[in-house]
Formats: C-alpha cells, sequence, structure tokens
C-alpha cells in the first residue's frame, strides 16, 4: 500500500525540526513503547513565571509520519503557554501537516499525548495540581478511548459511536469493552485490541482491560474513506 | 532509481514484451474462437504451456493458467476442499503468503479445522510437526516452497511424502521459487503447485497451476470451459506469451544468474553486518532464494528507514507494523521468534539478476547513512537488546 504523504509530512520526515534532548530539561516525557512501534521523548524548557514552553525537544522511534508528527508538535508548541497545550487537539496537528492519511492519524494523537505528558508532569512536580484524579469511572475510560482511532477511518472509536458495552468493576480493577466491528475493520481488530489495551492499561487503576468485538454493518458514512 | 525490492515485482524483460507485443496487436484472437485468429492464438496458449511444462518437468495438461499465483492458490485450496468434501482440516505454515492463509482463515469461519505449523527461528517446518498434525479428516497440507520475506526454502518433497503416506494431498506456493531456484515438480511429487509471472520479470496478471490426475480441485467460477474446465474466461493470451518467455529465460540463464545473484546478495549481507546492532532474519545467504535478504536494524522502524532511502532513490520494503495493512508486525518475522521491535526494524532487500555489483555498493552506502541518522534521534534507548537468542553477531546461531 503506497502511503501518499503530505508534501509538508514529507518536509518534516526529511528535515525535522527541534531534534535531539535539552540538557537541563524542567520536563522529559515518554509516549508509546518499543513493542508498538511508536514512541516519542519530549524534553521542555518551561517558564516558571509565564509557564510559557520556551524551549522543546524530540526524539522518535516510528515511522515517517511519527518523526513528522512530532516536528512540527514542538513547532506549535514552542512559545505557547502550558494552557495552550492542554487545549491542543491531534487534529491541530494533522492540519497543519496538510493532513494525514487515515491510517496514519495516530501519530499525531501519540505526538499532542506527549506533550500533554510532558506539561503534567512540570505542573505535578510544582504542585500545580494534584495527582488524585484516580477514579476510574466512564469518564475516564471515555477519554482514553478518545485515543484509540479506526486506521481505516482516522476517527476514534468514541467519535464513530463504535464502542457498544462499556463495563467497569472498579473492585478488581476490571474494564470490559465490546466494540463494533465491520467486515472492513477486521483486519485492523488486533491493532485496535492493542491500542485499547494500552490506552486503558495505562489509567490508574486499571488491572484488567477486556476487549470483544461485535461484528456489525458497515456504517455508511465511513464505508468510503 | 535502485530497484532491491524483486521479491514484490520485478521489471519485464525486454525479450518477455517483445514476445507479448504481437499478440497485443495483431494478433489478438480468442483461442476458443474456429477461426485463423482463434487458432493462431491457440498455438501461442499451446507453445506456452509447453515451455512452462518443460522448465518444471510436467506434462502442458497439467498446467492451467490463472490471473496470479493469488488466484492459484485459492483455487487450489478452495478447489481440493469442495473436492473432499468428507475431509475437514486443512494444513498449512505459520509462514505463509496472504493467499494462503486468508483462504485457509475462511475455510476456518465455515467450520473446518485449520493447522498452523509452527516453524524454528530459521523458518524451516518440521517433518515431525506435520507428521503429526496430519489425520484422517486432512484433505489438503499447504506450505510455501520460498518465502516471500524471509526466503527460507521448505523441504517439499519430505513434507509432500509425508502427506501422502496418509492420503492427504499437497499444495506448495512457489511463486517466488520459479525462476529463481531449480526444482522439478514431479520429483518433489506434489498435487499442486502455485506459479506467478510477475516476480520472475514476466508480466503481472498471469500465472499458473500445476495439478495432477490424482488430484483434480473443483473450479472456482462457472463460465466456458477454459483451461481443461478448471477456469473460465478468455485467456490473457498476451500475459501467457510473456509468462512462458520469462519462464524460458530464467531456465535458460540460471547457471549463470543464480550463483551471480547470490553473490550480489551476499555481497550487501556482508556489507551491512558491519553496522552495529543489525541482524539477519531467516537462513544465511547461501541457503535462501537467490536475491533475498531481510535484515533488522534495531533501535529504529522499517518504514522510516524505508521512506529515507526511497528519497535516496533506492526502493526496499518493510516488515514493520507502519508499513503493513494491518498494522501489526509481520507475521512470518514473530513466526521465526522476532520481538515486535525487532519486526518493526526489517527491511527485505531483493536482488534480480537486473542488479549490479555497483548498485549494491551504494545501497550499503545509504543505508548505512540512513541508519546512523536515524538512530541519532532515536527514543528507544538500547537496554536489553543487546543480548537476544542466537547471539549477538549478525549471521545468528541455530
Amino acid at each position: 500500500m503506497a502511503l501518499k504523504y503530505s508534501p509538508t509530512v514529507i518536509e518534516h520526515f526529511t528535515k525535522p525540526q527541534n531534534v535531539g534532548d535539552i540538557c537541563d530539561a524542567d520536563a522529559v516525557a515518554t509516549e508509546g513503547s518499543p513493542a508498538c512501534g511508536d514512541m516519542i521523548t519530549y524534553s521542555m524548557k518551561i517558564n516558571p513565571q509565564t509557564r510559557i514552553i520556551e524551549d522543546v525537544r524530540f526524539r522518535s522511534f516510528g515511522c515517517a509520519s511519527n518523526i513528522a508528527t512530532a516536528s512540527m508538535a514542538t513547532l506549535m508548541a514552542k512559545g505557547k503557554s502550558i494552557d495552550d497545550i492542554k487545549k491542543m487537539s491531534h487534529r491541530d496537528i494533522t492540519v497543519a501537516l496538510g493532513g494525514l492519511p487515515a491510517v496514519k492519524m495516530h501519530c499525531s494523537v501519540l505526538a499532542v499525548d506527549g506533550l500533554k505528558s510532558a506539561v503534567k508532569q512540570w505542573e505535578l512536580e510544582h504542585g500545580l495540581v494534584s495527582d488524585d484524579n484516580h477514579i476510574l469511572d466512564r469518564t475516564a475510560v471515555t477519554e482514553a478511548l478518545k485515543g484509540v482511532l479506526n486506521p481505516r477511518t482516522g476517527c476514534s472509536l468514541i467519535d464513530a459511536k463504535l464502542i457498544n458495552r462499556m463495563e467497569i468493576d472498579n473492585d478488581e480493577g476490571r474494564v470490559f469493552i465490546e466494540v463494533m466491528l465491520c467486515e472492513l475493520d477486521e483486519r485492523f481488530a488486533e491493532n485496535i485490541e492493542e491500542e485499547i489495551r494500552e490506552k486503558i492499561g495505562a489509567l490508574e487503576g486499571a488491572q484488567k482491560v477486556l476487549v470483544q468485538f461485535k461484528p456489525c454493518e458497515h456504517i455508511g458514512k465511513h464505508l468510503y474513506f | 532509481m535502485i530497484y532491491f525490492d524483486n521479491n514484490d515485482t520485478t521489471p519485464l524483460d525486454p525479450e518477455a514484451l517483445e514476445s507479448m507485443l504481437p499478440y497485443l496487436r495483431d494478433k489478438f484472437g480468442n483461442p476458443a474462437s474456429l477461426h485463423q485468429y482463434g487458432l493462431e492464438a491457440e498455438n501461442a496458449l499451446d507453445k506456452a504451456r509447453e515451455t512452462i511444462a518443460a522448465v518444471v518437468n510436467v506434462e502442458p495438461k497439467e498446467i492451467i493458467f490463472t490471473s496470479g499465483a493469488t488466484e492459484s492458490n485459492n483455487l487450489a485450496i478452495f478447489g481440493a476442499a469442495r473436492a473432499r468434501p468428507d475431509r475437514r482440516h486443512i494444513i498449512i505454515s505459520s509462514i505463509e503468503h496472504s493467499s494462503v492463509s486468508e483462504p485457509a482463515k475462511r475455510l476456518e469461519n465455515e467450520g473446518y479445522r485449520v493447522t498452523r505449523l509452527p516453524v524454528d527461528g530459521m523458518g524451516y517446518i518440521s517433518s515431525e510437526a506435520l507428521r503429526e498434525a496430519l489425520d484422517d479428516d486432512t484433505a489438503l497440507v499447504s506450505i510455501v516452497m520460498a518465502n516471500h520475506e524471509i526466503g527460507v526454502i521448505q523441504e517439499i518433497q519430505t513434507l509432500a511424502e509425508i502427506a501422502h503416506s496418509r492420503g492427504v494431498w499437497f499444495h506448495t506456493d512457489a511463486a517466488q521459487a520459479l525462476g529463481k531456484i531449480t526444482f522439478d515438480v514431479k520429483a518433489l511429487g506434489v498435487d499442486f503447485a502455485s506459479f506467478n509471472g510477475h516476480k520472475l520479470h514476466g508480466p503481472k496478471g498471469v500465472g499458473g497451476l500445476y495439478f495432477n490426475r490424482k488430484a483434480r480441485p473443483k473450479r472456482l467460477m462457472e463460465g466456458a470451459p477454459q483451461e481443461f474446465d478448471l477456469r473460465p474466461g478468455t485467456e490473457n493470451v498476451p500475459g501467457i506469451v510473456g509468462f512462458a518467455k520469462a519462464v524460458e529465460i530464467a531456465a535458460r540463464d540460471q547457471t549463470v544468474v543464480i550463483p551471480e545473484v547470490r553473490r550480489l546478495s551476499a555481497k550487501l549481507a556482508g556489507g551491512l553486518s558491519t553496522i552495529e546492532y543489525t541482524h539477519l532474519n531467516g537462513p544465511p545467504p547461501e541457503e535462501r532464494l537467490p536475491g533475498n535478504l531481510n535484515i533488522t536494524f534495531l533501535y529504529i522502524e522499517g518504514e522510516a528507514i524505508l521512506m529515507h532511502l526511497s528519497n535516496r532513490g533506492v526502493c526496499v520494503s518493510s516488515g514493520s507494523a507502519c508499513s503493513s495493512k494491518s498494522l501489526v508486525p509481520s507475521n512470518v518475522l514473530t513466526a521465526i521468534g522476532l520481538l515486535h521491535e525487532e519486526a518493526h526494524g526489517a527491511i527485505r532487500f531483493s536482488l534480480s539478476r537486473f542488479n549490479t555489483e555497483a548498485e549494491v555498493d551504494e545501497v550499503i552506502e545509504h543505508t548505512t547513512e540512513v541508519v546512523q541518522l536515524l538512530r541519532s534521534m532515536t527514543a528507544f534507548i538500547p537496554k536489553m537488546h543487546s543480548e537476544r537468542e542466537g547471539g549477538k553477531g549478525f549471521y545468528r546461531k541455530r
């Protein structure tokens, strides 16, 4: 499958901006893992008075769009306040890159999640937020699932209303998710399952994540993506 | 441009192209027609069948033409299953091409039992495992002759004998093997063998299936009785003529070409082996499909390597999840025991007789630079991967 990357993606992949580490960084965060083949590490300088990101650099283990989205993310983050970062959406990066193939949309989620992790870590260290929001509830799980995209359409499972059932057992830390899967998405089942496990598994208190697929008819509006 | 992706597809041989042109121009007849044009086309078809049959040592009436190895594999698997409806078990290997594993999966969904034989760290299937998997319910065993990713060549003759000892039909997907290694289908003793034109400098959209008198598959499509009533539809005469020409050329030049392609890929392996944290996936060069190499560059990702090489005019392919259609790493690489992070960094270099030594030198240089560039910016910090099963070296120990 030849991938059609936009000229901006190619440009950022070939000549990535802000590559490397900041030695005396105020915040460092890694998103993703080697097993997923998708991993970004950011290091940031944050001004404690203005809360502005004065410098940010990245390292990447991933494909061309992983490198390009991380490069674009650093350009967009530099000079912004930490509140701006919190409001950033993966779509902002996608738009700035002139679009991404649907199957690569998850790279922009990783790129923006990494920035948010770094900012959150900085806030925690500076006592600006407390880390007591540990309740494993529908809101937290839904929020996590917003980061899981259907690789065929590039839409999140939540936006595409593909979550059929969600059961949370707080005592045992067990989360059960049933996803609607049409025939066109069958080849991505393994990937979707892995992504759900990873995203929900990262939530505090989640011990066991069970994923089940329910065959369904094509959902019309996504059919021709 | 340097094309090192010949296990994907190959450039058309100029001689094969020449042989096709008359059938795209003046000799446009339908082999089924009774007039002069039809006869001309039918003669070309017969000649092509004889050429291919002679090269693989079978009877011309045992070869049918298809649209390629995917169709041949589907016809062999579904056709064999339907021809022996009383048997409801299929055996394949865990390193088959999707045109074998997907038909098997469909049969599984229809209620068949499917056994997927494991392979060892080099990709070899054990005869013992096959013997144990066979039972009285087994309809077909389908094992790839030469694997498309790691180039491992199976002991088809031994495996076919084991299947036959239990009265089970044996199919081999020889799409990658034809024209690159020499084999004699009669001596191998298989019941079905799938071939492809575009993997050996023939045209795309044409392939073949060998079947023998003992094992006749049921046809999958209905229509007119072309191809011994096994494959309806007017034959792709120009494609078939080009395919036969490509097979003829491969057979004619094999004594020169095969050692030369082997020499080039061994040189490439040698050059790339000097890069740190790099290892060859699958058997050593002298044992595998000539021209095929599959190499993991640890700590970096295959699609990024591929794209950088492509920007430098070098065409290769990758086993990483990012370059796959399902976003999971290659089933072949995980079957031989690679960790996901090792499969993500895998690149396949596949050479043909149209490649040169100068190209090999250039690719070694470009790859070394690209690997260095990507490693200089990787987020994957080497910790646990300096030691691995089979040793640290480029060539793995068994």
